[in-house]
């Protein structure tokens, strides 16, 4: 591929990717939201991270399917009490990070 | 650090300025922490689909979006049209809408020229991060820009780095690969400040494991997000009323 195609390709994801996250929040930001709409957006980040986090700790991904012995779902269990206990982000990642490598050297 | 000539703070500000900055930097070391082996991971793949060095770093630049710059990769080493690539970009991105709208709540009044450049770094980790702390802290939406683009920043290095050097490197080392998995478990602990959460955030699992394994693609994520915040919510409204 050439720069030009790469620049028109790369330029066209750009343009797609920032639209979604700048339109809403320029629209919203100048608004009075409404209660529902309020109540309801703040259950989205909850959501959003156990939709990104349950596919990873329960299934397979080739091809998909449900899993309950995955090395991901048992370092998670450790790391969550770790996490509810200390409140610590960073402490939290190092420590996901040391049993998930230990994990892997027994498993 | 290329967040300081973006960030120029009303004059008022000035002492502040610097603890705004750490703050920020501080916030998002975990984020940069987790890019590091994905993107030098991404680097590895687009070199071994004959993407030079420059379209690593220029895709990082305009896109900054990981899931859709795999998928880019993948599709130009299947000879995929660059419009079918734009498209499907397009549909794994639009999650996002829902991040910026939850956004908004933190930024009423906040001036367009900030909030156009505070969108370019709206990823699944930042959001997270800036929630997190925009609900227990009073949290500077300055520190949130710094987070945003110090995420960046890492992760058009780490893309470069592992397009130059990443074949030399074991995969897996020290456990990084599990770094984010980690991240998202204890963002999701911030979360959960009541019943009505934690029920919601099983309900979103349940869900998106079904629509994971039912559908193909990426819609999993805003599909059982939104299902279960409009279950929780109308579960939240009946226990009020009655």
């Amino acid at each position: 591929m050439t720069f030009s195609e790469y620049l028109f390709l790369f330029a066209g994801m750009g343009m797609v990717t920032y639209i979604p996250r700048c339109v809403p929040l320029l629209f919203l930001a100048h608004r009075r939201l409404p209660q529902w709409l309020v109540d309801w957006l703040s259950l989205i980040p909850a959501a959003i991270l156990s939709s990104l986090l349950a596919p990873i700790l329960f299934t397979r991904a080739e091809p998909r399917s449900f899993a309950l012995d995955k090395p991901e779902l048992l370092v998670a269990i450790p790391t969550l009490v770790f996490a509810l206990k200390t409140r610590s982000l960073g402490g939290t990642v190092l420590f996901g990070m040391l049993l998930y490598w230990l994990a892997g050297r027994f498993f | 650090m290329n967040t300081e000539h973006l960030a120029p703070p009303p004059p008022a500000d000035e002492n502040k300025k610097l603890p705004l900055f750490r703050q920020g930097l501080i916030a998002s070391w975990p984020i940069c922490l987790g890019y590091i082996p994905i993107g030098m991971a991404l680097g590895v793949l687009a070199q071994q689909g004959g993407f030079p060095v420059w379209a690593v770093a220029m895709m990082s630049i305009l896109v900054f979006a990981g899931s859709a710059q795999f998928i880019c990769v993948a599709m130009v080493a299947s000879g995929a049209a660059a419009l079918a690539i734009i498209l499907t970009t397009l549909v794994v991105n639009l999650r996002h809408a829902l991040m910026s709208s939850a956004l908004a709540i933190h930024f009423k009044g906040v001036n367009r020229w900030f909030l156009s450049l505070f969108s370019y770094g709206i990823t699944d980790e930042s959001f997270a991060v800036n929630m997190a702390k925009f609900r227990e802290t009073d949290w500077s939406r300055w520190s949130g820009l710094v987070v945003n683009q110090s995420a960046n920043f890492v992760w058009i290095l780490s893309t470069i780095s592992g397009c130059l050097i990443g074949q030399f490197i074991p995969q897996g080392a020290f456990g990084i690969d599990y770094a984010l998995t980690a991240m998202f478990l204890c963002l999701l602990v911030y979360q959960l400040h009541g019943p009505i959460y934690i029920l919601t955030a099983v309900i979103t699992a349940i869900i998106s494991v079904l629509w994971y394994i039912l559908l193909p693609g990426e819609s999993y994520i805003v599909g059982a997000s939104m299902c279960a915040a409009t279950i929780g919510y109308l579960i939240k409204r009946r226990r009020r009323r009655s």
